[in-house]
């Protein structure tokens, strides 16, 4: 029956989703992040890699669980899933009349996000890599110091998710050939974990001791970023069997790894 | 063990025997009765832990501002149950002008809590789906770390949940503490919780609840359309506006308070900032007491209360008289030109012995006020049927210096251009006494012609000027400035004024 199933709706699907687009960055021997890494001052090696051009979309994310009928809404373990995962399709493989197959997918857990990742031989994206894709706009590779960079951010943060996402690539791709990095929805990261911070923003003079095992305990006092810094926060409210209705996310993979 | 101490004993045994039998009475309203005359504090947490819960768990009644929820009318802690939803939505900020709050409760400011000194307080924080941002909740009014904030960091579509016993009595504000914190409490994202003392707050009439907070908008105040936060004017302590409960309309026109003359009102006032320190003050009214800072003392008989940023206040008073009352930061440009302007309305009759509306409106000269004797003299004169043309002349220069000179001038010359001369004047030489009893009485208004000069200005009606002042005054410049003579006598002005019919909204 499942087979069956994926007869009929893979060639539909095979229309709608592009297979992903992988673009390649060149990384950084000392890219600046907001991270305040003590060892560091700041920086961070960002080895070369490539992360996909889109998000990943409502259409990949259900082919990917016909494939993988353990990430079905319903079987996946409620531990990776919370109970709202994918609970916006109609069904656990049919996205329903509401849901746009272009749209990118969100309510997956950090969890599922993973898997899907792991499947197409890659992995979610650092924060620092994400943070260094992000860096760029249209025209520069690192825009962060322009005002109207931070001013996009921010516009979209103050915009509650009342509406239905917008599809992926609808945007202007950045410097990068990459799209929606900003703007469409929040996106996982694979070390989000790492990045502890205080539910209380005022406790910088005394981080608990989960921030001394954190990769980074961040100071939020830098002005300049605290855009970046909203969504570190956003990230850092989350448990990796979360989901929300406008948190996605796209892969990264590691350029040797990358078939000739 | 010594005498002294075997006594003590006896002492606390009898004092549990009488409590052990009043079993309907708190231990804490036992515990005020027996001290409150002689105590100088209450004791702070110390004294405010009065016990496990008791009874079934209680939903807080949350209200929307200026509204302010019932009081709790317990005599023993209780557990409540507090469900508190954080919503980002897109309000009015000023007339056609809209903001992205982030909200508590789906207003500014959020929802008011109220609650007893020494209930257990179960808070839940909901943060709506739609949301995008993390939110959190630091309650001033909560003992421990962070007030909460730790403990409520709550991703979008999620809810947290901790819990907390009210110990310290007062007004606390509540508000958003996650990073940026300024920018989150700039949205909007405070409220107050009141926690009771354990005997209630004196009853009064009306209770009321305003918050003021500053907002920093990238456009200009009252800037039409959608406005975006401004970091830098926050940065800057530069706000766009300042507003009670979040809105430049949220206490003018029909949303004005409303109470009546004869009630005891209550204002539950805080202050969000993020930056500003309020100095609030209710023009028209005195607060007969404020618990300043929200605490458990009271001042009487203030003025302006400054309300911190992060802080609040309670306010008494009594409404004698009815109007309108306006509350403002008595930083006044504030009010006037960032909108921290509220309205209070009273209704009620009227009370002349306390307060008497306008009686006098007359033009201050200070020492170019003339003495008022020879105006006296006249109007004796004219009661005895005596007055002669000498003393009309001497009251009407009298009076003339206290109304007229202003615009004509003390010597009748007017000023070229403005206001015309009456010296000399052929103008007036060609009106007959009728015409210039009713240019008094009506004034005079548009273009004419006097010695050969246009003028062209507005003379309001002098009505509110009885009909022996008029005559005296014409009679006065009649015969003054090389003018022609003559004299116009009480009748003759009542007579004009009799045929005169007042225009609506005529001076007096």
């Amino acid at each position: 029956m499942r087979a069956l199933w994926s007869m009929v709706l893979l060639p539909m699907l095979g229309s709608a989703a592009q297979s992903p687009a992988w673009v390649q960055l060149p990384g950084s021997d000392s890219f600046e992040s907001v991270l305040n890494y003590e060892d560091s001052a700041g920086k961070v090696s960002v080895a070369p890699f490539e992360l996909m051009a889109l998000p990943v979309t409502n259409a990949d994310f259900l082919a990917f669980v016909i494939a993988h009928p353990q990430w079905q809404r319903g079987a996946a373990p409620r531990v990776f899933a919370e109970q709202r995962y994918l609970q916006h399709w109609a069904g656990a493989l049919e996205l329903g009349a509401a849901t746009l197959p272009r749209q990118p997918v969100t309510q997956v857990s950090w969890f599922a996000a993973q898997a899907y990742c792991e499947a197409q031989g890659a992995h979610l994206p650092t924060w620092s890599e994400w943070e260094f894709s992000a860096a760029a706009d249209a025209t520069r590779a690192d825009a962060r110091s322009d005002p109207t960079w931070r001013e996009r951010i921010l516009s979209w943060y103050a915009k509650p998710s009342r509406e239905a996402l917008v599809e992926v690539g609808k945007s202007t791709p950045d410097v990068n050939g990459v799209y929606d990095l900003h703007g469409l929805v929040w996106e996982w990261v694979e070390d989000y974990a790492a990045m502890l911070v205080s539910g209380d923003n005022r406790q910088q003079s005394d981080p608990d001791l989960l921030q001394f095992c954190g990769a980074g305990a961040i100071a939020t006092d830098d002005r300049e970023n605290y855009a970046v810094l909203m969504r570190i926060a956003m990230l850092s409210s989350l448990e990796a069997d979360d989901t929300t209705v406008n948190l996605g996310f796209r892969c990264a993979r590691n350029i040797e790894r990358v078939m000739p | 063990m010594s005498h002294t101490a075997r006594i003590s004993l006896l002492v606390l045994a009898a004092a549990l025997a009488v409590s052990a039998c009043s079993k309907q009475e708190s231990p804490a309203a036992a515990d005020s009765k027996a001290t409150a005359p002689a105590v100088a504090d209450t004791g702070g947490s110390l004294k405010g832990d009065f016990g496990p819960p008791q009874g079934e768990p209680i939903k807080a009644i949350l209200t929307s501002p200026p509204q302010v929820p019932p009081p709790t009318n317990r005599t023993a802690p209780a557990k409540v149950i507090v469900e508190l939803e954080v919503i980002e939505k897109e309000l009015s900020i000023a007339e056609g002008s809209t903001y992205t709050f982030w909200t508590f409760g789906g207003t500014v400011p959020g929802s008011f809590i109220r609650v007893r000194q020494g209930d257990t307080v179960e808070f839940h924080l909901n943060n709506h789906p739609d949301s995008k941002m993390p939110h959190n909740i630091d309650l001033h009014g909560v003992t421990g770390p962070g007030g909460g904030a730790a403990s409520s960091f709550t991703a979008p579509g999620h809810s947290s949940q901790f819990t907390f016993k009210a110990l310290n009595q007062g007004l606390f504000v509540y508000h958003c503490a996650t990073a940026p914190v300024g920018m989150h409490v700039a949205n909007g994202m405070y409220g107050l919780i009141l926690v009771e003392p354990p005997q209630g707050m004196p009853p009064v009439d009306k209770e009321f609840y305003v918050m003021q907070g500053d907002f920093y908008t990238v456009g200009k105040f009252r800037e039409k359309g959608f406005q975006a936060f401004d970091m830098q004017k926050a940065i800057d302590e530069n706000p766009t506006y300042v507003l009670f409960n979040g809105a430049e309309t949220a206490l003018t026109g029909d949303n004005a308070l409303k109470a009546n003359v004869g009630e005891n009102v209550r204002l539950y006032v805080g202050n969000g900032g993020p930056n500003l320190v309020s100095s609030f003050h209710l023009i028209g009214e005195i607060f007969d007491k404020v618990w300043y800072e929200g605490g458990t003392r009271f001042q009487e008989n203030v003025q302006t209360t400054l309300v911190p940023a992060g802080g609040a206040i309670i306010a008494d008073f009594h409404l004698e008289v009815p109007g309108s009352y306006v509350l403002v930061d008595h930083s006044i440009f504030r009010a006037f030109n960032k909108g921290a302007l509220g309205i209070l309305k009273v209704e009620g009759p009227e009370d002349k012995s306390i307060y008497s509306g306008k009686e006098v409106d007359s033009v201050y000269l200070g020492d170019k006020a003339a003495s008022m004797v020879a105006v006296e003299t006249a109007a004796k004169s004219e009661a005895a049927g005596t007055l002669t043309l000498a003393e009309q002349i001497k009251a009407g220069e009298s009076l003339f210096a206290g109304t007229c000179s202003v615009c004509h001038q003390g010597n009748g010359i007017g000023l070229p251009g403005v206001f015309p001369p009456l010296a000399k004047s052929d103008y007036l030489a060609a009106r007959s006494k009728q015409e210039l009893v009713g240019i008094i009485l009506n004034g005079l208004t548009g273009p004419l012609k006097v010695n050969g000069s246009d003028y062209n200005s507005v003379m309001p009606p002098m009505s509110q000027l009885n009909d022996d002042e008029i005559a005296n005054i014409l009679t006065f410049t009649m015969n003054s400035w090389d003018n022609a003579g003559g004299q116009v006598t009480k009748a003759e002005v009542a007579a004009v004024r009799a045929a005169t019919p007042r225009p609506a909204g005529a001076a007096h």
